[in-house]
């Protein structure tokens, strides 16, 4: 492991006088918050992170989930996921976020990881875990090496060229369908980010992760008061029971009228290098019927520009069926 | 003969030590951290090693820069092919006792690269850490040559190996001619397989700590299922003497056949000591426990024929395993399918591929876990084709003897598993077409298998030393790699002296202690177990002729057959108030320790004359959900047939173990290659998919009461290895009856299920 200095502020303020100063975003970043570490410190042992210094912001107290003004829920950006997920207020009012949370990893990870690292985690593809072979991501300019290569658990939307890695989480699938509120500070103070705009697609820069600057810091996570309670789900697709990522996952929300759709929402994850959310697929079931076929229909627009790679073309046929089970358990028919 | 569903039962005597479900003896000493594993034994001045990897497939290294390696403070040293000592030349100074024919690998031998991941540079430093990041500073430059990892192209020029490894028979000669009953068959099946390939994954990972002393002798702690195969090793590669090298490795955090050759963190570590006159570790990291042997890939086909009712008339099996360039790695995959069931036409057809991958190596049941699932899925879908239960089926074609062969087996209890795992699982209430059983969204499949596999004995010593006070030390430097031989042996030696467990120990994994053959094959109760039985035999002799010959004594002129052993008592059978405690009979004859030293040899003269073997049956119930392919399985139930359990609580852990591992086979584990790069990608246990406890549900384990006097002295066959054999093909056999669906390609992920 490459020797790295470390700080442990105990204030955003002197947090932030940590990174300030560094451009980009911090993803590129030689300075960077740890709090979990669940993901970093394992990237840093394989040298696929290089972190110059580690400020580690777990004594900030940024660990608290609050009732917002508005009547939404604020996540501190350091609670912890499995305190998140056991959350009365999240479960109660939350409970697709809940759902997806507890999908997510181990309980020994939950335990660790937390909100804002949540969010900042890194792809599991193979390639940018080993250093020994070719990844845009991991070394700019060397190549991809999945796209001729393993690709199994890789994007079917979105990708491009330079990339075809998945974005890991479990719990940003349900904030992105949530319409959840990044809040962060940095050296202009605070600002938001909507969900849909954190995460980005690889295009030909695929080493950048996000939006998030190098010299800021997420603080919280906004959730609206509409959290979809009534019908709401995730459905998580992988290849065992228990501590593996998604092949295909689906948040779906739903506002009911009798068994009418007054509002979708339907975001993926494992499909693309981001959350995927599609305004034209959550706008065919706006004001449909709640039914399979309604469903179907949706799916196959939300999947309308997938494209398979050698391995993972079934993700594409799953990934409608997944939509297709969310929905009708969100809804709450019967799927025959 | 129709077995009861009990425990079977002890030696000779109520109050036996064996078949009881004693606790693991050492089980205190592994859950509080007091077991030292090879990568925990710490010495002042340890210096830690980290192995450098290559990036390609096949080719030359053109150059390895070290300089800015070396130059960090704390880096003592980069070992390359280009500094090293002096090394044997001949291939007979590398090999091991688990070696097959061919040229070993040699680590740091020279510039040629044989597979991806292949040790290359080994980087010596005061600390893991520093070690790690100076292997990052390392710049290699290659050469790189075209390479084959892929077997199915690599097949076009399979060839037929010979004898080319300890225990390997290559198939029979065929019987009739297959071919044309095959051909003329009432009905027949004919079906494809594929393995994909396994690493074996141990949670300890490969780890050696050599503490180097200062008359240059070595204290080796070696990740091991053989100590003596260890110090053979670093003998004959680094010329040293035996009396020079010490191998310790009291406990093994499991292995499944990766500890059966030395591994290159041996060399490595060993290397590092000589050299640097330091002790030094060496421990793989996990990506890199994907750099060394593994289950081979394989391809297989097996086709079947039979009349109406079931006879079998045609077996065909054929396969092609990967191995390496320069060894024939051979398992044996297809046998067994000529001795499972009766059948007069019979051809087994058995090959190796060359590939650019490390030679592969025994990995739990090695060729049966994966040729027996291929015949018994063949055999299910016959009976689906038939209309036919596919236990009746079996039944049909059932055996007493070795068709291979034309030998009787020593004991062969399978139609007792038969019986009582039906019983057991509720089979009869199956109802035979696919897709019949259904819950909501769930297709629920039952599905059966056989399980076979070998009794083997070796040979082995085993010494004890019997105190004043009745306190028994007996060891054997075997290997205890997770099945509870310290435990297992423990009991037989209580129970032949009738000393109370706490009152006996066993020693094994150290060099100093009497000869004891590699831990695999499920043979160490019956080796190691046979050789312990010898030596407590001894010492009961000797004690029933000390105390015959107190004169003054209540057992006087009393033979060892006229007395009973029992808590620390020797006791006349004819009038039980006539007794001696063991120390009375030896403070009469002034001794303080008895000591004595026995060797067990196979009883070869009946064994040749039988087929020795263990079996099962295995039921399994799968939840198949039609949507999206995922797959619950949500019972087994393994009855086994392993001759005398010693102690049933260790015996069905092995079992429990091989059960979830057989599921990992049939859904869940494969090392995937990239083919352009030769290389194993998802070399982690984040992507490389062993079961969690989420895929794991009531599993059952039956052992059923087989008598066997032929196997060995103890009755007892070994469980290491049956336990897994069949399982894969239950769970197949199961999801092809939920869905009706045959997969044939091992692992069945949810995307051949989605896509069948």
């Amino acid at each position: 492991m490459r020797a790295f200095s470390y700080d442990r502020p105990d204030s955003v303020d002197a947090a932030l006088r940590g990174v300030a100063g560094q451009p980009g975003t911090t993803t590129e970043a030689a300075v960077k918050f740890v709090a979990g570490g669940t993901n970093l410190l394992d990237l840093m042992k394989a040298d696929v992170m290089r972190p110059e210094r580690l400020v580690d912001i777990s004594r900030l107290g940024l660990d608290r989930i609050e009732d917002t003004d508005d009547g939404g829920l604020r996540l501190g950006a350091l609670a912890r996921n499995a305190d998140t997920a056991y959350d009365a207020r999240v479960q109660a009012r939350y409970p697709m976020l809940s759902k997806a949370i507890l999908a997510g990893a181990s309980a020994q990870l939950r335990n660790m990881a937390t909100n804002g690292g949540n969010l900042l985690q890194r792809t599991r593809c193979y390639y940018f875990y080993d250093t020994g072979t070719p990844c845009n991501k991991r070394e700019p300019g060397t190549g991809c090496g999945a796209l001729t290569g393993v690709n199994r658990i890789h994007a079917i939307l979105g990708a491009s060229d330079s990339c075809i890695a998945v974005h890991p989480s479990d719990m940003c699938v349900a904030l992105a369908a949530l319409d959840a509120v990044v809040r962060v500070s940095g050296p202009k103070g605070e600002r938001t980010i909507p969900f849909a705009d954190f995460h980005r697609l690889p295009g030909d820069t695929p080493h950048i992760d996000s939006s998030l600057a190098a010299d800021e810091l997420i603080t919280a996570i906004d959730l609206p008061v509409q959290g979809f309670a009534d019908h709401s789900t995730y459905l998580k697709v992988r290849d065992r029971a228990s501590y593996a990522f998604a092949l295909v996952s689906v948040a779906a929300a739903l506002k009911m009228d009798g068994q009418t759709i007054r509002t979708a929402r339907l975001a993926l994850g494992g499909v693309a290098h981001k959350p995927w959310r599609d305004p034209a697929a959550e706008a065919e079931l706006t004001g449909k019927p709640a039914s399979l076929e309604t469903f179907r229909e949706a799916a196959r627009v939300l999947l309308r520009d997938a494209k398979g790679q050698s391995h993972n073309a079934f993700k594409i046929g799953l990934a409608e069926r997944a939509i297709v089970r969310a929905l009708a358990e969100a809804a709450g028919v019967e799927h025959s | 003969m129709i077995a009861k569903p009990t425990i079977p039962a002890p030696l000779d005597r109520p109050g036996s030590q064996i078949g009881k479900p004693v606790s693991r003896v050492d089980g205190r000493l592994k859950v509080t951290g007091g077991a030292k594993y090879a990568a925990e034994f710490n010495t002042p001045g340890l210096a830690h090693g980290y192995i450098v990897s290559s990036a390609i497939a096949r080719g030359r290294i053109l150059a390895i820069d070290t300089a800015k390696a070396l130059a960090l403070p704390g880096v003592l040293q980069v070992f390359t092919h280009e500094n090293r000592p002096s090394l044997p030349w001949f291939d007979r100074k590398w090999k091991d006792d688990d070696a097959p024919k061919g040229s070993p690998f040699r680590p740091l031998y020279d510039a040629t690269i044989h597979h991806a991941l292949q040790p290359i540079a080994l980087v010596v430093a005061e600390s893991f850490e520093l070690a790690r990041y100076a292997a990052r500073l390392i710049h290699v430059t290659y050469e790189a040559d075209e390479h084959q990892t892929d077997l199915r192209a690599a097949k076009a020029d399979a060839f037929t190996p010979g004898k080319d490894k300890g225990g390997f028979q290559p198939p029979p000669k065929p019987r009739g001619d297959a071919d044309r009953a095959l051909a003329e068959a009432e009905v027949s099946v004919d079906l494809n397989f594929s393995q994909a390939v396994e690493h074996h994954n141990p949670m300890e990972m490969h780890a050696s700590t050599v503490i180097y002393h200062t008359d240059g002798s070595l204290t080796v702690h070696d990740k091991t299922q053989g100590p003596i195969n260890t110090q053979t090793y670093v003998c004959n590669v680094f010329d040293l003497s035996k009396d020079s090298v010490r191998v310790i490795s009291p406990f093994v955090g499991g292995a499944f056949g990766s500890g059966l050759r030395p591994q290159h963190q041996l060399f490595m570590a060993v290397l590092a000591a000589t050299a640097l006159k330091r002790s030094v570790r060496v421990e793989l990291t996990r990506p890199q426990m994907f750099s060394f042997g593994h289950r081979p890939e394989t391809l297989q086909r097996v086709a079947l024929g039979a009349k109406r009712d079931g006879t079998l008339t045609a077996v065909i099996h054929e396969a092609v395993q990967e191995t390496s360039q320069t060894e024939n790695y051979v398992e044996v995959v297809v046998n067994w399918s000529g001795q499972q069931y009766k059948c007069d036409n019979v051809r087994l057809d058995y090959k190796l591929a060359r590939m650019d991958t490390h030679t592969p190596l025994d990995q739990r049941a090695p060729g049966a876990a994966i040729g027996v699932p291929a015949l018994e899925i063949a055999m299910d879908e016959l009976a689906a084709k038939l209309g036919m239960d596919p236990l009746e089926l079996r039944l049909k074609n059932y055996t007493e003897v070795d068709p291979n062969t034309g030998k009787p087996f020593s004991s062969k209890e399978l139609r007792a598993c038969f019986q009582q795992g039906a019983e057991r699982f509720g089979w009869h209430k199956r109802s035979h077409a696919p897709r019949s059983m259904r819950e909501g969204r769930q297709l629920v499949g039952w599905g059966m298998a056989t399980g076979v596999w070998d009794a083997m004995q070796g040979q082995a010593v085993a010494s004890a030393k019997l105190g004043i006070d009745g306190t028994l030390t007996v060891g054997s430097a075997t290997a205890d790699i997770g099945p509870g031989t310290y435990t297992a042996m423990t009991q037989i030696a209580a129970d032949i002296l009738g000393l109370p467990i706490e009152k006996v120990s066993f020693q094994l994994g150290d060099t100093n202690l009497p000869m004891a053959p590699l831990q695999g094959g499920s043979w160490t109760v019956s080796s190691v177990g046979s050789a312990v039985k010898a030596v407590c035999d001894r010492l009961r002799d000797k004690l029933a002729g000390l105390a015959a010959g107190l004169n003054d004594g209540p057992l006087k002129g009393l033979k060892a057959d006229d007395l009973t052993f029992a808590d620390g008592f020797l006791i006349a059978k004819s009038d039980p108030s006539w007794r001696l405690s063991i120390t009375e009979v030896m403070r009469a004859n002034d001794l303080l320790v008895l000591e004595d030293e026995a060797r067990s040899v196979p009883y070869y003269k009946s064994q040749m004359k039988h087929a020795l073997g263990t079996h099962s049956a295995i039921f399994a119930e799968v939840r198949v959900d039609e949507d999206l392919g995922t797959v619950q399985v949500t019972r087994v139930v393994s009855a086994v047939a392993a001759g005398r359990i010693i102690n049933p609580k260790t015996a069905r852990s092995q079992i429990l173990g091989a059960v979830v591992w057989g599921i990992g086979m049939a859904l869940e584990e494969e090392s995937m290659i990239d083919q352009r790069l030769g290389r194993f990608m998802n070399h982690d246990f984040g992507e490389y998919h062993i079961p969690v406890n989420a895929d794991v549900h009531d599993i059952d384990v039956i052992f059923v009461e087989e008598h066997d006097d032929i196997v060995n002295p103890l009755g007892a066959k070994g469980v290491g290895e049956i336990g897994i054999v069949g399982v894969p093909a239950a769970i197949a056999n199961a999801i092809h009856h939920a869905t009706g669906k045959r997969l044939c390609d091992l692992p069945i992920t949810l995307d051949k299920i989605l896509e069948a």
